[in-house]
């Protein structure tokens, strides 16, 4: 039988995500345990994202196991031609565990028919990133104390933006009502509206960067608008100044509102919000280290005990 | 039109009826007919009553599985299969997309894998009355008008 893999999302029911949440508690409060002890972890990057790839070495130091990998494809065999199929075929053999990020979509779950180990996506191409998603999900439960029928805004590229297509599925299972605010060029693809309406999703379309977006919203989720993404660059220049967040639009926002972004930031958020503490994004980011332990040990199939 | 047979009568094996023209040469590329050595007879723009012209094929002593058949709803949906033993039709058929399709239909997406690696792609029938598929891979949705056919053996 193929060992149980990480690929998209969609692999986790409402059930595998609440236990996630839950085994990533238990790691936010004691990160060091020897739980990897005597097992190899292989880290292949085919294409590089050095935040990702620190995030989850990090994960597996800290429970002691060791890794195998490499950082570019400039230090593997795929520059001399090797098929992934060989190199996961393997890999697999020395490992316990491949987490893999690669530019072309679809290769994680290749990967995953192939091995004989579970693969982690950490990303291929602009298809999915599932980590990611859970240590989003992380954050929103444990700043909101709850995933159930929440208000999330979600604001910038919602077009290409991976991370905000795989928040949607996500949190799907818990009710939530989603703002959607972008401009025209970047909105929300019709697909993920039709899966909002399939899942009785309650959801509103915003131009601008409203107030009603924001003070009714206990998550406000910022994403990076991208100059590249545009194919008129003057519709760029109008709209590029239009979805920041300053400290200012903030003060009639909810108690318990709390602003994520999924990193690297740009200019999305001014500096000023940095300081309010309604900013959690740096938080978000460091609870990515304890999502992903949680995740590695679900796979390889080790109870985490509190 | 005289009453004589368009295309000989067959012993045993299928005949495919009702192929719109245009689409013969489709239905005998997905069904890779070309790699059989049985006798295979192959009639285009022959007049039909209902088709104005239509193809047909016969293929003797061939028995398809109705995965392999059913590729052809891709196609040519409303082709009528005969089921031939001893110059009797003992069957007549109509094909339904298979819920999955493997190694016949091309990833349009150029940054999936399946067009990098050597592999077969692997397609879910998502909606079967309006044909759109969905790359088990990429997740990238393919409608009937975009469906290119693979040009594997």
């Amino acid at each position: 039988m193929k060992p149980r893999s990480l690929v998209n999302i969609e692999d986790y029911d409402k059930e595998d995500i609440l236990r996630i949440i839950e085994t990533t508690e238990k790691f936010k409060k004691n990160p060091n345990r020897s739980l990897l002890k005597g097992k190899v972890c292989a880290t292949l990057f085919f294409e590089p994202s050095t935040r990702t790839r620190l995030s989850f070495e990090t994960a597996i130091n800290r429970l002691e196991g060791r890794i195998v990998g490499f950082s570019d494809t400039a230090t593997s065999s795929a520059t001399k031609g090797e098929s992934l199929r060989d190199t996961i075929m393997m890999v697999s053999n020395y490992t316990d565990l491949i987490i893999m990020r690669h530019h072309l979509e679809g290769s994680a779950r290749y990967a995953s028919e192939i091995s004989q180990v579970p693969i982690i996506n950490a990303g291929d191409g602009s298809n999915q990133h599932p980590t990611q998603t859970m240590l989003d999900i992380f954050s929103i439960y444990e700043t909101q104390q709850t995933l159930e029928n929440l208000t999330i805004t979600i604001v910038g590229d919602l077009k290409y933006g991976r991370a905000v297509h795989s928040l949607i599925e996500g949190l799907s299972h818990f009710k939530p009502t989603f703002n959607f605010v972008a401009p025209d060029e970047l909105k929300i693809p019709k697909k993920h509206k039709l899966f909002c309406d399939k899942k009785s999703i309650k959801y509103r379309e915003f131009t601008n960067f409203s107030p009603e977006a924001i003070n009714e919203a206990d998550i406000l989720y910022m994403t990076r608008v991208q100059r590249e993404r545009f194919t008129d660059l003057m519709e760029y220049e109008k709209v590029k100044n239009i979805y920041v967040l300053r400290n200012d639009m903030l003060a009639d926002s909810r108690e318990n509102l709390k602003v994520l972004h999924p990193l690297p930031r740009v200019k999305e958020i001014s500096p000023d919000v940095d300081d309010n503490p309604k900013a959690y994004y740096f938080e978000q980011a460091r609870n990515g280290v304890y999502t992903r332990q949680a995740v590695i040990c679900d796979l390889i199939g080790i109870d985490v005990e509190s | 039109m005289s009453k004589a047979l368009q295309v000989a009568a067959l012993e045993n094996g299928t005949v495919i009826d009702h192929i719109p023209p245009e689409q013969l040469f489709k239905v005998v590329s997905l069904l890779r007919l070309q790699y059989l050595n049985n006798r295979i007879t192959i009639g285009n723009n022959l007049g039909s009553r209902k088709m104005g012209s239509k193809g047909i094929i016969k293929i003797s002593d061939k028995f398809f599985e109705e995965d392999e058949i059913n590729r052809i709803a891709l196609v040519a949906p409303k082709v009528k299969l005969n089921i031939i033993r001893n110059y009797e039709v003992i069957e007549k058929k109509r094909v339904t997309l298979p819920d999955v399709l493997t190694g016949i239909v091309k990833c349009n997406n150029p940054k999936c894998i399946t067009n990098n690696e050597p592999m077969k792609t692997k397609f879910d029938v998502i909606d079967k009355d309006r044909v759109i598929l969905q790359c088990k891979y990429c997740e990238i949705k393919t409608d009937k008008e975009e469906i290119i056919l693979s040009k594997g053996k």
